[in-house]
């Protein structure tokens, strides 16, 4: 009895410790240089849609914030995180509404279940131009259920609506659960990393790709940061 | 066992195992019924579609229970998407177009009574005969096929249009696999016509028994022999065209897909091709397919007219030389349905005239019909009704090809549901009218039975009225420019159009019931009906002479002779108002073919 | 029965008829230089369907109610004349009723397509793809710069794969998801499918063309009357059919002005 109680008590101190001893890499993504300009989307075609957006929502594939800030990047840890199999059971979703993506770019777990939602009161096609994946193609009239579906490689995926071309978003499909999309002043934040050396890659969907490396040693926050050159067209 | 007479007609003994008299049979009248069962099998489905359709057109984002039992993806919560209702809508037309108006009064009409009406034992190539129904029904599993893989069928529309139907999967659900099943079936349903007009062409040519000139031949028998001759021409050009676009999707070809196509930010691999190319090969065969539905539904109804008005068409040969000019006029013409195709404007005026033309062989068929009907002896039965009701139809399906005929015109109509209320009056309904009047008519002969002749009557007026409230309102439609081919109508200028769409769906619904009717008849007077005499109708031809039903080689050893016209009625001889073509009795006739 | 079914006959073509004497259902005002050709064509063409109509099931209905189910002492009679009567009849008056709306009917359609634009003609183009029109003002230096299709990318507003980089042609162009155009100003429009078949329909310009991949056509037309229009497609090209459209807006010059300046600043 009192060795079973001693390893339950070990395997308690072992978990607090991991816990404790979690670390973070955080950071910053900025560009260099001038980004190309983001154009006004015209909806008229769809005057459901164009009624909801006063003055017109802008593309938004290089969304800037203060200080040369760069959003909508995809940090996540590419190598050293070993979490393939841990699919997170929960769904990802992506809404359409008012004929755009939200968010923009989702990330999910290879695996775990997409969920999309039209909010519309429009038919929208859902079109992700997979290549390693399966691609497929439906449309999602008003009011109908949500379409489930799952990507079991990991994968950038450009989405569009052919029924509203203008319509663009991402599906990042990743084999690890500890991925950050840059927002607001390009803050990433990857939390819960126990010790270890891992890769960082940071994706951009105009500006491509960068990598960090970083080692985690105990309870401690890395601070990595990316700067991707702008490109002016 | 092989009797080497002197006749060039074949000798094949009666088969004795079921499979062989009721399955892959060599009699062109089992083959003929096969063919029968087949277009009914289609219409009910094609009809189940038109429903959906119309359902989905009057309360667009309604659920239709049960919906997404068919097409989890076609139907999420039972709301059609808008390339489901486009699916559809291409089955709907391939289905009808190939397998229900081309299969229902040709192939198997004619092939049960085209040999008997020339007093022949059988078609000179009974196996290809075989053949040509097997493949048939191998198209058409193969396009029932696409609705049970990937991305379902096609949604191309049945005129396939180049380069939605070869760029592939990338255009859309059914643009991959769907349009490859589609082609293959269409492919195959060619080859199946092929060897019937292989089978019809020498039959009226050279089996015809001792006394039958060419003129003596039914109506009938001339609309199928001229149905042949264009079924022949049309079906080898739409063939290769199907295979070309297989050849697309699987070889890398181009023969469709121009250089510098994008799709989805893509750019295709594919360069040189003619997207215009595909809609002459198309239309070369799709303008005389229309007169390939309807020569047979011409003479059919002239065959039914002539018996029940008790008295000879003003004039036999008019009619045959109309028919002879519709179908040499309807390769002259496939340039109209590409006005605004950005053919050369030109050659617009060129398709133009020819056009305007097949008006009066069109005109004169009519007129015909309707002046024999003066001071006839008019017989109002099922047939007779359904005869009356297609002329009544032809003339409304007509008139609006006045306005189609003229480049100008269309420039306001094409692609409108103007178009669509067009076709489907003349081609579809009136065609639909042939058959059922085909039917009522026939029936005794094929099976043996008569057919009720109360329902056959309450279907005739249901479907007589349905079909005007139907198909009169979407000629309206078209003049307000409502675009044919919408799975919904979000444009601001369509709304107000959308309380008619309601009328014709709740029309559409009523008169597709009434069909049910009409397949209640059918299969009960197949077995239950009462049992038919000879000739129940006091009818001339030769089909009348023979037993009902007809032995298996039609005439029961004997070759009959014949000594008159097809239709010497309004005479006075031993059986009453009319001689029959068999019958030596020499009567006074106002008029005898040598 | 055959009376019911000769009653039916005639009720069934008087109430097709009703709707279009009383013009229930028809197109919209024309707006267009050309259109008035066409609509004259249309109504000589409906007066003779119309009439063509009436008559053959006129004709139909009283044969069937007098001819129908006689007494046993009838006889058969013969129409007076005959077939022959019949054919020629047909012949004169049915072929030279069609022939002279083919022959009018050639003015009608050489004025749309068979003159050419005229040298001051405004060129636009128009670019139809899965499920939009795009169109193109060539901009200050008049210029339509060249397309790349690789370079296509609908997500960044790309919708003609231009290069302003490389391109200086490109540079003023401006892309536009609304058509404007001036009022009475003939408009020369430059038609470039992106994939599949599209068509070009705006039923108050009585205007409908194709689109062609691979082969770009063009049509010209002048609009008179300002107001906002709807562009459709009427060529099926995929599950987005239904829904492509755009707006056209006719203005007045100074307005039209404005609109291309605003629209240029957005670029």
């Amino acid at each position: 009895m009192r060795t079973k109680q001693m390893l339950v008590a070990l395997l308690g101190l072992l978990l607090c410790s991991s816990l404790m001893f979690a670390g973070t890499v955080s950071g910053k993504v900025t560009y260099t240089g001038t980004p190309a300009h983001q154009k006004p989307i015209d909806m008229s075609k769809e005057p459901s849609c164009a009624k909801q957006h006063n003055p017109p929502i802008t593309t938004e594939s290089v969304v800037t914030g203060p200080n040369n800030a760069l959003n909508n990047v995809v940090v996540y840890i590419s190598a050293g995180a070993n979490d393939e199999g841990q699919v997170p059971s929960q769904a990802v979703t992506f809404e359409q509404k008012g004929c755009q993506y939200v968010p923009h770019v989702l990330a999910m777990h290879t695996n775990q279940e997409l969920k999309v939602v039209n909010s519309d009161q429009t038919s929208h096609n859902i079109h992700p131009l997979a290549k390693v994946n399966r691609e497929w193609n439906k449309s999602q009239p008003p009011g109908t259920p949500p379409i489930t579906e799952k990507y079991d490689k990991p994968e950038f995926i450009s989405v569009k609506c052919n029924v509203h071309p203008w319509m663009h978003g991402i599906f990042a499909v990743l084999n690890t659960s500890h991925y950050d999309i840059s927002k607001g002043g390009g803050d990433f934040k990857l939390p819960n990393l126990p010790p270890g050396k891992y890769t960082i890659t940071a994706w951009h969907e105009d500006y491509g790709t960068q990598t960090a490396d970083v080692t985690v040693t105990g309870n401690e926050t890395k601070d990595v940061n990316f700067t991707f050159k702008a490109k002016a067209y | 066992m092989h009797d080497m007479s002197t006749h060039a007609v074949q000798h094949h003994a009666p088969p004795t195992s079921f499979i062989r008299k009721h399955v892959f049979s060599l009699d062109h009248k089992v083959i003929g019924k096969q063919y029968y069962a087949l277009a009914l099998i289609a219409a009910l489905a094609g009809m189940g579609l038109s429903w959906l359709m119309r359902i989905h057109l009057g309360w667009t984002n309604a659920a239709i229970p049960g919906l997404q039992l068919l097409s989890k993806n076609g139907a999420p919560g039972g709301v059609m998407t808008p390339e489901y209702y486009l699916q559809l809508m291409t089955m709907h037309g391939t289905i009808m177009v190939f397998f229900v108006l081309t299969t229902a009064p040709f192939a198997a009409f004619g092939n049960f009574f085209l040999p008997i009406q020339v007093g022949a034992e059988d078609m000179p190539f009974p196996h290809f005969n075989m053949m040509s129904f097997w493949v048939t029904f191998v198209a058409f599993v193969v396009l029932m096929a696409s609705f049970f893989v990937g991305d379902g069928p096609t949604l191309g529309g049945w005129t396939q249009y180049a380069p939605l139907n070869a760029v592939g999967a990338v255009a859309g659900p059914g643009q991959g696999l769907g349009v490859v099943l589609w082609a293959t079936s269409i492919a195959l349903f060619c080859v199946g016509q092929l060897l019937g007009a292989l089978n019809f062409i020498p039959t009226t040519l050279d089996l015809r028994v001792k006394g039958m000139s060419l003129m003596r031949l039914p109506l009938s028998a001339w609309a199928w022999f001229i149905t042949s001759c264009m079924g022949l021409t049309a079906f080898a050009v739409l063939m290769p065209a199907c295979i070309l676009v297989i050849l697309d999707h699987v070889a890398g070809t181009s023969f469709f897909v121009p250089s510098n196509t994008v799709i989805n930010d893509q750019l295709l691999p594919h360069s040189g091709g003619s997207t215009l190319l595909w809609q002459h090969l198309f239309w070369f065969f799709g303008h005389p397919e229309v007169y390939i539905a309807i020569v047979p539904g011409i003479g059919i109804v002239s065959h039914i007219l002539v018996t029940n008005m008790r008295r000879p068409m003003l004039s036999h040969r008019v009619l045959i030389y109309s028919m002879g000019a519709l179908a040499v006029l309807s390769y002259m013409v496939y340039g109209h349905h590409m006005f605004v195709s950005g053919m050369n404007p030109i050659s617009s005026l060129a398709f133009s005239f020819p056009t305007l033309v097949i008006t009066i062989p069109s005109t004169i068929v009519v007129l015909i019909w309707v002046f024999s009907l003066y001071g006839s002896k008019l017989r109002i039965n099922s047939a007779s009704l359904f005869a009356l009701g297609f002329i009544s139809m032809f003339v409304s399906g007509g008139v609006s090809g006045f306005f189609l005929a003229q480049p100008s015109i269309d420039i306001m109509l094409h692609a409108t549901y103007f178009v669509v209320g067009h076709f489907h009056m003349v081609m579809g309904v009136a065609a639909m009218f042939g058959i059922f009047g085909g039917t009522y008519f026939w029936f005794p002969k094929m099976a043996g039975r008569m057919m009720n002749e109360t329902l056959g009557k309450i279907h005739f007026w249901l479907s007589f009225v349905g079909t005007y409230c139907i198909f009169m309102p979407f000629h309206y439609l078209g003049m307000a420019g409502n675009v044919r081919r919408y799975s919904t109508f979000v444009d601001d200028f369509l709304q107000p159009l959308i309380p008619l769409h309601r009328f014709i769906t709740v029309a559409a619904l009523l008169t597709g019931a009434a069909q049910l009717i009409f397949v209640y008849n059918l299969i009960h007077s197949r077995f239950w009906g009462k049992l038919a005499p000879d000739n129940p109708w006091d009818a001339t031809s030769l089909e009348w002479s023979t037993a009902t039903p007809p032995p298996f080689d039609n005439f029961g050893g004997q070759h009959p002779v014949v000594y008159h016209d097809p239709y010497q009625y309004g005479v006075q001889s031993s059986t009453g108002d009319y001689v029959m073509q068999a019958s030596p009795e020499q009567v006074k006739t106002e008029h005898e073919e040598k | 029965m055959a009376k019911f079914f000769a009653v039916t006959i005639i009720v069934i073509a008087i109430l097709s008829a009703i709707p279009i004497l009383r013009h229930t259902w028809v197109a919209p005002e024309d707006i267009s230089t050309h259109g008035r050709l066409i609509d004259e064509q249309m109504s000589e063409t409906m007066a003779e369907a119309g009439i063509s109509f009436l008559a053959a099931q006129f004709m139909l209905a009283v044969f069937i109610w007098k001819f129908s189910n006689p007494g046993p002492t009838a006889t058969i009679k013969k129409f007076p004349g005959g077939a022959k009567g019949l054919v020629v009849a047909a012949l004169l008056v049915v072929g030279v009723e069609v022939m002279a709306l083919g022959i009018f009917g050639v003015k009608a359609w050489a004025n749309v397509y068979l003159t050419p634009p005229s040298a001051s003609a405004m060129p636009i183009q128009v670019q139809a793809g899965q499920f939009a029109f795009y169109f193109r003002y060539p901009g200050p230096d008049g210029k339509l710069g060249p397309i790349h299709p690789e370079l296509i990318n609908e997500g960044s507003q790309n919708f003609y794969g231009l290069d302003p980089e490389h391109d200086t042609d490109s540079r003023d162009d401006i892309v536009t998801a609304e058509m404007a155009i001036p009022v009475n100003k003939e408009i020369h429009l430059l038609m470039h499918a992106k994939d599949v078949g599209h068509s070009f329909y705006v039923r108050e310009l009585r205007v409908q063309q194709d689109f062609v991949p691979g082969l770009d056509v063009s049509l010209h037309f002048t609009a008179t009357k300002v107001g906002k229009y709807e562009i459709v497609c009427t060529q099926l090209c995929g599950l987005g059919h239904y829904n492509m459209k755009a707006y056209l807006n006719v203005l007045s010059q100074q307005d039209f002005d404005d609109w291309l300046k605003k629209e240029a600043a957005m670029q």
